[in-house]
Formats: C-alpha cells, structure tokens, sequence
C-alpha cells in the first residue's frame, strides 16, 4: 500500500517526526515500509524565469535564443529547441548546476557557437504531468499560468517533493489498506490525534431516492451490504488541483470529477466505489444477482465476457451493468454529457469476486482491493465521503436518502477477557494501565473492573476476535523487545530426538557419504517424457493441475529419471567421475483419480560412473549398505531385465523373497539416447520393504572353541554358470559342519577348456563340540564335490 | 683314532660355519652335522667299535662337538640375520611423501546438513521429529490451520494441485495439525520436509523445504518461543546472535511474529546481505491460534502452544553464503563437493 506523507499529514500531525522514524516506528508495530520514494529528490536550481525576448539563431534554424528574467539569478541567455515558448512566458528553467528529476546535470555550455546558461524544462523533466499541474504533459515546455516568484525553486513552490512510503500490509488488516486506515494506526503508534476526513453533506430535498432508484439484493449471500445515493445536475469538469495532486502522488491519473471522487475515496477509505450513468440504468432498478448461464456483458476496457452463474453482476431492470465488485459495464459509463449518476457503495464476498476475476481473467483495482476484504461498515462511511466531495466540488445535487441494502447486522464485536489471560499469553506484565492506553489508542473501547476487561472492537476491525489479539495489538504496541527469553518455566519436560527409523536413515547416509556418495536433492515431481522414455507404468502417477509446465508436470513413481539425469548433467560439465544419491518419496496413486492421499514411499537411488566404476563398485555398496541396515535375510541378486537396463548387468534384489528393487548398468542403447557414451551404474532400493526386514535386536551366539578348518575347491565350470548357483549347491550339499562359503577368485584363460571358467572357493568348517579331524574334512569335501558333479556337472580342476 | 676323528670333525664344521654367507647355508650345515643322518650321528654309529672303558669319554667329546657346532652355528645365524634384516628394511624402504590411496568421501545435501544442525539443536530441547505427507488434503494444509475458503492467505502461496481437495503441501504446518490429532500434550515436535509452491526464480523454487516446529502445553508463553529459538539461532549460526520479533501475520498463530537475526556478516552493523538493516529475517512464527488447537481437540483454555517455520534453503544459503537458490537443485558435484 503506498502511502503519501503530503496526503497522510491531512490526517496525523507529524511535527518532529522524521521520515527515518516513523519508518522505524511503522516496523515495530507491523508495517513493514518496503520502499521510502523520494519524489523530486534530484530536482535541483529549477527555478521560475520569465522570457524577456525571442531570436533566431544565427547558425541553426530549428533553435532560439531567450533571453530570460532569472531573479536572483540575473539575466540569462537560454538557447531552446522547443516551439511553444513566447515572449513573457513564466517557464522552468535549470540554470548552471542543475539537477533534473531523472538525476541529469545541466552545465553552462555553447549550442551552435553560442552561449547558453541553463535549459528550459518539460513538465517531465520535473518528474510531474497534467494531473499534478495542468500542461505539464505538453509536448513542449511547461509554460506556468499562474505568476510565481522569479529565480524561486519550483519543487519548492509547487510542492513537488513528496515522500511515499510502500507499506506491506498483512493479510489480517485489510483496514490499512487505505490512506485513512493507515493514517489511524500512524496516530496510535505516535500517540497522536486522528483528524478525520468530513462526512457531510447537503441534500436536495425535492428529491428523494426512493422515487429514482429501487436496489434488489436478490444474491444476499454474496453481497453482505450494498448502498447507493442518486445525484443529479452532474457537471463533468476537470478535478480541482488538490483532488489531482493526490491521485498523482498514488500514480493515478486524473479523468474527470465523477470518476476521480470514486478513485479518490477507494484509496482515501479504501472502498471501491463505482458511479453508474442513471439514464442507461434502464427501470432506474438495480439487482445484485447472479449471472445467467451464458449472459454477455462488455465492460468500460471494451472487453466482452460470457458469464456464468458462478459470476456476481449488477443489473439494471434489464440486463448486467456490471461485474460486481471488478469493473463497470461500458454500456453504462459516465460520460462527457452525463447528467445523473447512481453512486454504489458495497461490500462483495471477496472470494466471489477472487473467482470470478481469475476466472475471466480481469483485474482492476477494485477487485484487488475486494480480494483483500472490505468492511461493511466502512461501506457506508465511504459512499457519504463520496457525497461530500459532491459537494465540495460542487458538482451535482444529492437526492435525499441513501438506499441501503444492509444485510450484515453492524454490532460491534465485544471481548471479554483479563488482564491476566492477555500477560499469560505473552509471558511478561503489561501494565495494566499501559494496557488499557494501547486498546484506546487503537480504538477499542475499555471497561475496567479489577482483574477483569470488556473490549469493544472497533467495527472495521473484523480480523480482532478474541484475547490473543488483544495480546497481540497490545505487545505490538507496547515493543516486542519488553519480550525476554525462556525456556519452558512453567511446563514440562519431554524426552526430543529420533525414532529408529529416522536413526537408521541418517545411518544409511552416512554409510553412503563414506562411501563416496553426493547427496542430491531432486524435485519431485517430472515431465511426462521421462515416463515415456524409461517406459515407465503410467497408472499410479499423481498428475498435477496446475504444474509450472510440462516438464514438473507428473509425481514421480521411481528416482531413477531424476538421479540418471544427475550424471547426465555432471557428464556434460565435464565432471567425469561421480557417485550421487537420493533418499526420497515416490508418490503411488492407490487409484486414479486419486480419491484418498496416494502411498508415500521411501527410496533410495544411488548412481555412479568414471573410469573405476563398475557394477561391482557399486553392488558393493549396495550389499554392504543393506548389511549395515542388520537385515534378517541374505539380499539376493536374480539377473533380470528392465527396459532402460542393461539386459546382461541388471539385477534385481529380493530380501527374504520380497523384492526390494534392482541394480545394474543402463544399457548403452539407452545411455545413447541420452547423449552419453559412459557407462553409468544405477541402483533403486526400497527403504519401506527393506525396513519390514531389519532386526536390529542383538543376541550373543557361542564362539566355537575348537579351530576351524579351512579348505580351497577350484572348480572348473561352464562360463554360463553362476556364483549363485554354486554356492547354493555347495551349502546344500548335506555337510553339517560347514560355516561359510566365500568364492575368491575367478579365472578365465586359453589354458582351461572351451567354455569353461576356473572359480575357486574358501570352506569353512567347525563344529562347536570337538576338533575336526583329516578325515572329517576329507569326508566333507567329498560330498561336496559330489553334488556339484551330480547337480550342475562340476569338476574340480 | 676317534679322538683325532672327532677333532678334524670339530676344526672342519666350525671353519664352515665361519664361512657360511647366509642364513639358509647355515641352516643346510645344521642338517648335515646336526641332522637325524649327519655327521654328529654317523660318530655316535662308530662308538662301538671303541673300547668300553673309552667310551664315557669318548661320549662326552663327541657332546662337546656337537655343543660346539650348535654354538657355533647359533650365534653365526644371530649374526647373518641382524646383517640380512638390515638389508631387508634398507630394500624395503619406500617414498613417505608419495600420496595416500585414495578413499572416495562424499557429503550430504548443505540443506540436509541444516536440516541435521536444527534436528540436534532442538532435540536437546526436548523436541522429537514427526514428518507427514507432502501430497496433503487441503483440509490439513489450510482448512484446519484457520485458512477456509475465502481467505486472503490462499493467495499468498500459490499451491498445486491435484484436485479439488488434493494438493502439494505448501507448507510444513499442515504437520501441526496431523501431529495434534495424533498425540495429547505436552508435544514438542519438529516437522520437516519438502513442500511445494508454484514460484520459480533466483529466491524461489516450485519445491523447497521446511521445518515447521510445535510446542503445545500448559503455560507456553511468547518469552518461552523467544528462548527456544534463540537458543537454536546461537546453536546454528553463533554463540553472540541476537535475535528481534516484530509483528507478523499467520492465519493459524495469533500473535504471529516475524524473527529476525543479527546479521552475522557484519555484526549487526549493516552490509549488503542484511541490506543495511543488520538483521536477517529468519522466520515466522506465533502463539499456535485458539481456533487452531480447538480444530485438533487440544481445549485453549488449558493449553497453550507456539509453532515456527522456516525455510531451510533459505538458512542454507545465508549460512553457507549461496547466491541463488537454483544450485541447490542443479546437483553439480563441484557444488556438493563445497560442503
């Protein structure tokens, strides 16, 4: 909300007070002053003269030289180039040394061979336009009317400087959103008096509304209050300076009397106004309703809508006038010869108009301030400023009477409470009689009685509602820094940290980054293309309504896409080694359209290349990853295929018979596609499914107190076979002793058969009541060695 | 006859041993003199032809050789080994300047390393971690948190939706509420997370993260919130930061602050991250809102609660000192690498 100190000094006495401390003060009490513009900050010696005498220039046909009256400053020649100066002229001149309002320097110099000492300004140059002077927006030099003092500052004498403060107003008070709403909490906040604005006027008494106009609300539940006034022997002029002026110090421009007092009270009070041309209000009927199914209207910007019930209109007896609350029809627009006008005044649903302005794409003030929310009460306040400055302006003749269509009953909210409930809340005392002095302050009324007080609140305060308010109105007062630091003086204690579940994430990660691994961070959500291209199931993807575009437009079923086009994006910065992960949710619909919230779940993606990169590397990583989780079952790795995998180097990986995801190389046909001729290693594990299989519960197993007995099998298989397989044969073999079996090399060369691999494994044997003997050993070993032979065929080598 | 054997024996096998040049020498003529079939043994085969009364004396030279050559052979080998080690640790003696093998270290996410920071500052206080979903009902994301319908709120982040009643969290609160249903007071919860808005630019991300915290009990205060999080602010940025609440407005809290913090690259002095100012906002927060406990069944008249969110990229970046907010989710390991 902008806010003019030359419009707000109306209102609040600012004697002493600087523009640096009220700044201060308005942040300490919740108005945060965004931007302090400096109007006419660098206008500098730009000072009236009067033209003594025009001549050619001897050198250049299109320039003139004046000779000008600078006051104190002499007599000055001035070389121009504009056409619509004269002689005795009072115009704006920047003399030697000059400042212009866009920060330019102006300096004695030569045009042409001659001499010139200053320069003639347009109402631009002085950061000004015809709203804040009339013919300050002509093309040419600003040419004075009025007489002025020569060689006297014009910022000064017509008051161009100005401080506007940009004041961010939360959502809660929408009451600020106005000159007056905000003037009235400056007043509180410096303890000074609020002088308010004049409400009165004058009517015609041989004319009474009632026989002009007749209001319908027939939509009550979207228009809490809707007012209006009739005004006749309307004379469209131009505003007065004054009325100007303000619309310019708020960046408005000045259209004519009628339609700049509407404009004027929506940012005095903060009311949206309109003002509707009576003769083309057909039955001299209004009716606030809804829209009929595919009713047209055209409103003032010539733009046509095709509405819908959905949408608020003003009608006259026949058809829509308007869009409540966002913008006026143009078939009923005031015009040069309008004569009688309807002023309306009123409150509309803010989320009504919200929809209906999104919905049609129209915006206007209007609508951004009824989005904010206005006050019933206000309303009416507002619609007799506007009748005042009828008056004032002298521009019409007001019937008698105000229609009023109020629909919300205007009893001022009270609030009992105490002092008691106010201090506990925020922790210190306020003193009683600093509390009572604050609510007055802000306008609320006070009943005293002991402990105990009665507020009343203020009727345009609608966000106030009970003592956490008051608390809050009363400490943003008083200082948030009488607010000291405590820790829980009066409450219990309670036990803070992680559940198992968090501890084991954090574990896991830390595993990771030990690892080697980069945390990532992905979004969430993907483009439909990656679904596509990595053949993904479509039929539990979350697709958004609104996505910021096509490529964050569905919720993620795997963190593959995103982690793969991590290395991607590393390779093509010449990043050639790298080790990523994520642990995030996938989002899987449990029907679609999605009726109930979709699972959650947790993954994990890891994914590496470079030149040392393996699927060993990283199935590494994996299994010691899941030991570290103390699974109850041995991960199990099956080859498997998946569309974008590698169909010889992909695994996927089961947990006591559940799968738990997958890893493997991306197949090169695919990495192609993606512009990539590394290979890249990916893995997509579970958390959900591995956690039903964690046992961290730890037990003490008997050590053997007899030594164990190793032997090493070479074995002389076919290629195709694998360690799996074997390893399953050897434990199964019928062996009791047997403790563990681990493969420890793996050979392939000319010297053994065709088709055949050499792979040797270490047996462990031990029993826990005596010590193996040689023969034992011997007798194990030979059972061993028969079931390979008898299962898979295998010969020791 | 022996005895002159026995003395040749002993002049020989000792001259040898002298000469022996390496340990494993040494260990070839303790086979042949010492050996089950050596010399020692082929002179003990001869005693019977030496006449009995001969023979204890006889004995007792061919034990004395046999000491001898032990003796001989044991100090020659002390002697070849001390030379032999000596050789081996000089052979062996290796570059100590030349780099160590490399073991690949990675790191966490700067956001997960704030979100690790804050997570141990408030569990000394007592707080426990609750995370909820992040694709939420709008009635746990607004509804509930005093934002219906109509409210102006709504409009300050712009949420995505999946329908009508579905959307992507955009804010971490809506915890808050899943929390109280969940659990009676006294609760003291962080509630951390992904959350969504449709926003995009050098300070914005359609997907950021948050953590929201909740206090609810008998007798919270605004001073309570102050100390809690002040004391977190000197826990994560440092010892001497001072913090500052002004008003603020949240729908679900009342009175709702805005926090602040000492700006720790000048001191509070004014400089360019704190645009003159001296202080950093940090975050929002306020006495959790009557209507808000009531909505959980927690009854206001008993209880009282605070409740905080912050933006964790936001501290990430303050932190760590990050200009734009796009390398947080650019993933480039020479970024990750920083931290």
């Amino acid at each position: 909300m902008k806010l003019p100190l030359s419009w707000l000094k109306e209102y609040v006495d600012l004697t002493d007070i600087s523009v640096k401390e009220l700044e201060s003060k308005l942040f300490y009490c919740g108005f945060e002053v965004e931007e302090i513009i400096h109007r006419g900050k660098n206008i500098n010696k730009i000072v009236f003269c009067r033209i003594l005498s025009l001549a050619k220039h001897p050198n250049a046909d299109k320039l003139t030289i004046c000779q000008v009256d600078a006051g104190k400053y002499g007599n000055l020649q001035i070389i121009t180039a504009a056409t619509n100066v004269f002689e005795g002229a009072l115009v704006p001149v920047a003399v030697d040394g000059a400042t212009l309002d866009n920060g330019e320097t102006i300096k004695n110099g030569k045009l042409r061979g001659e001499p010139s000492y200053g320069m003639f300004c347009s109402g631009e140059e002085l950061g000004i336009n015809d709203s804040f002077y009339e013919g300050a927006s002509v093309n040419g030099i600003l040419i004075f009317k009025e007489d002025y003092p020569l060689g006297a500052e014009v910022k000064d004498v017509l008051g161009i400087e100005d401080y506007i403060f940009d004041i961010s107003v939360t959502a809660n008070r929408p009451d600020c959103q106005s000159i007056l709403g905000l003037a009235r909490e400056i007043s509180a906040v410096l303890n000074r008096s609020l002088k308010m604005p004049s409400f009165e006027y004058s009517v015609d008494k041989t004319v009474k509304i009632d026989d002009k106009l007749k209001v319908f609300v027939e939509a009550a539940d979207l228009c809490p209050r809707y007012a209006a006034a009739y005004v006749s022997d309307i004379k469209i002029e131009k505003s007065p300076e004054w009325l100007r002026r303000r619309l310019f110090s708020m960046g408005l421009n000045s259209i004519n009397n009628v339609v700049d007092i509407t404009n004027y009270v929506l940012l005095e009070m903060g009311q949206p106004m309109h003002a509707f041309d009576y003769n083309f209000l057909t039955g001299g009927e209004i009716d606030v309703r809804r829209a009929k199914e595919n009713e047209k209207i055209t409103t003032l910007d010539e733009k046509e809508f095709t509405l819908n019930g959905n949408n608020l209109v003003i009608c006259d007896g026949e058809k829509p006038v308007a869009l409540a609350g966002i913008m006026g029809g143009l078939n009923s627009e005031i015009r040069e010869d309008t004569k009688e006008i309807v002023f309306e005044a009123a409150k509309f649903k803010r989320d009504n108009v919200r929809k209906t302005s999104r919905a049609l794409g129209q915006r206007s003030d209007s609508s951004a301030r009824f989005e904010k929310g206005v006050d019933a009460y206000t309303t009416m306040l507002a619609l007799k400023r506007a009748l005042h400055l009828v008056c004032e302006l002298n521009c019409g003749k007001i019937a008698e009477g105000i229609i009023d269509r109020n629909v919300e009953s205007l009893q001022p909210k009270t609030i009992e409470t105490t002092f008691d409930k106010i201090n506990g809340l925020l922790g210190i005392t306020v003193p009683k009689e600093e509390t009572v002095n604050i609510l007055n302050r802000l306008d609320f009324k006070t009943e005293v009685k002991g402990k105990n007080l009665k507020v009343t609140v203020p009727l345009y305060r609608e966000d106030v509602e009970g003592f956490p308010d008051l608390a809050e109105e009363v400490i943003r007062e008083y200082g948030y820094d009488h607010i000291e630091c405590t820790l829980f003086e009066n409450s219990s204690i309670t036990d803070g940290g992680k559940t198992d579940a968090q501890r084991r994430e954090e574990a896991m990660k830390k595993l990771l980054v030990d690892a080697g691994f980069f945390e990532t961070i992905t979004y969430s959500f993907v483009s439909d293309k990656y679904f596509e291209q990595y053949s993904l199931d479509q039929s539990k993807a979350i697709k958004l309504m609104n996505p910021l575009g096509e490529d964050f437009s569905l919720m993620r079923t795997s963190l593959v896409p995103s982690l793969v086009n991590v290395a991607v994006k590393n390779l093509n910065k010449n990043n050639y080694d790298g080790r990523f992960f994520e642990y995030a949710s996938v989002y899987l619909a449990k029907e679609l359209p999605l009726k109930e919230l979709p699972e959650e779940r947790k993954k994990i993606c890891l994914v590496c290349y470079g030149l040392l990169e393996s699927f060993y590397t990283l199935k590494g990583v994996v299994e010691k990853l899941l030991s570290s989780l103390k699974c109850k079952s041995e991960p199990v790795f099956e080859k498997t295929n998946i569309a974008y995998m590698h169909p010889g180097r992909t695994a996927e990986i089961s947990l006591g018979g559940k799968n738990i995801g997958f890893m493997g190389e991306i197949s090169p046909v695919f990495a192609e596609k993606l512009g990539i001729d590394k290979r890249i290693y990916v893995a997509e594990l579970d958390f959900s499914t591995i956690s039903e299989d964690i046992d961290e519960k730890i037990s003490f197993k008997p050590i053997a107190k007899f030594p164990s007995v190793e032997r090493d099998l070479a074995l002389l298989v076919d290629k195709t076979a694998t360690n799996a397989e074997i390893i399953d044969c050897i434990k199964n073999s019928g062996v009791k002793n047997m403790e563990s079996v681990e493969l420890f090399d793996v050979y392939e060369g000319i010297i053994l058969p065709e088709g055949k691999k050499s792979m040797a494994y270490r047996i462990k044997f031990t029993c826990l009541d005596r010590t193996l003997s040689v023969e034992d050993v011997e007798k194990y070993v030979g059972k061993i060695l028969k079931n390979l032979k008898e299962k898979l065929g295998v010969e020791i080598r | 006859m022996i005895k002159e054997k026995i003395a040749d024996l002993r002049r020989q096998a000792l001259e040898v041993v002298k000469e022996a040049r390496l340990s494993k020498d040494l260990a070839e003529l303790r086979i042949k003199y010492l050996g089950k079939s050596g010399e020692i043994t082929s002179l003990l085969k001869g005693m019977r032809e030496v006449p009995s009364d001969e023979r204890p004396m006889v004995g007792k030279l061919v034990n004395d050789l046999r000491e001898a050559i032990e003796n001989a052979i044991g100090s020659k080998e002390n002697q070849l080994k001390a030379g032999e080690t000596e050789e081996r640790l000089k052979k062996e003696t290796i570059d100590v300047t030349l780099p160590g093998i490399k073991l690949k270290q990675g790191g966490l996410h700067p956001v997960n390393l704030v979100r690790n920071e804050l997570i141990e500052a408030f569990s000394g206080l007592g707080f426990k971690v609750f995370e909820g979903p992040e694709i939420e009902l709008d009635y746990y994301n607004f509804k509930q948190l005093n934002i219906p319908d109509d409210h102006p709120a709504r409009d300050m982040q712009d949420t995505f939706y999946i329908n009508e009643g579905i959307l992507l969290r955009t804010q971490t609160s809506a915890g808050q509420i899943r929390c109280m249903e969940k659990e009676k007071p006294p609760i003291k919860v962080l509630s951390p997370g992904r959350v969504y808005r449709s926003d995009y630019d050098a300070t914005h991300s359609p997907m950021f993260h948050q953590m929201e915290g909740l206090v609810v009990d008998k007798g919270i205060t605004l001073c309570d919130l102050k100390g809690v999080l002040e004391a977190v602010c000197k826990k994560v940025f440092a010892p001497d930061v001072k913090t500052r609440l002004r008003p603020s407005y949240f729908p679900f809290t009342e009175p709702s602050v805005e926090i602040d913090v000492s700006c720790s690259e000048c001191g509070g002095k004014g400089c360019s991250l704190c645009k003159g100012t001296g202080w950093i906002e940090i975050l929002g927060a306020g006495m959790v809102n009557r209507v808000v406990l009531e909505n959980c069944g927690v009854d206001p008249d008993v209880y009282s609660g605070f409740a905080f969110g912050l933006g964790l990229e936001r501290i990430a970046m303050l932190k760590y000192g990050i200009p734009d907010i796009r390398y947080l989710f650019d993933n480039d390991i020479r970024f990750l690498k920083q931290f």
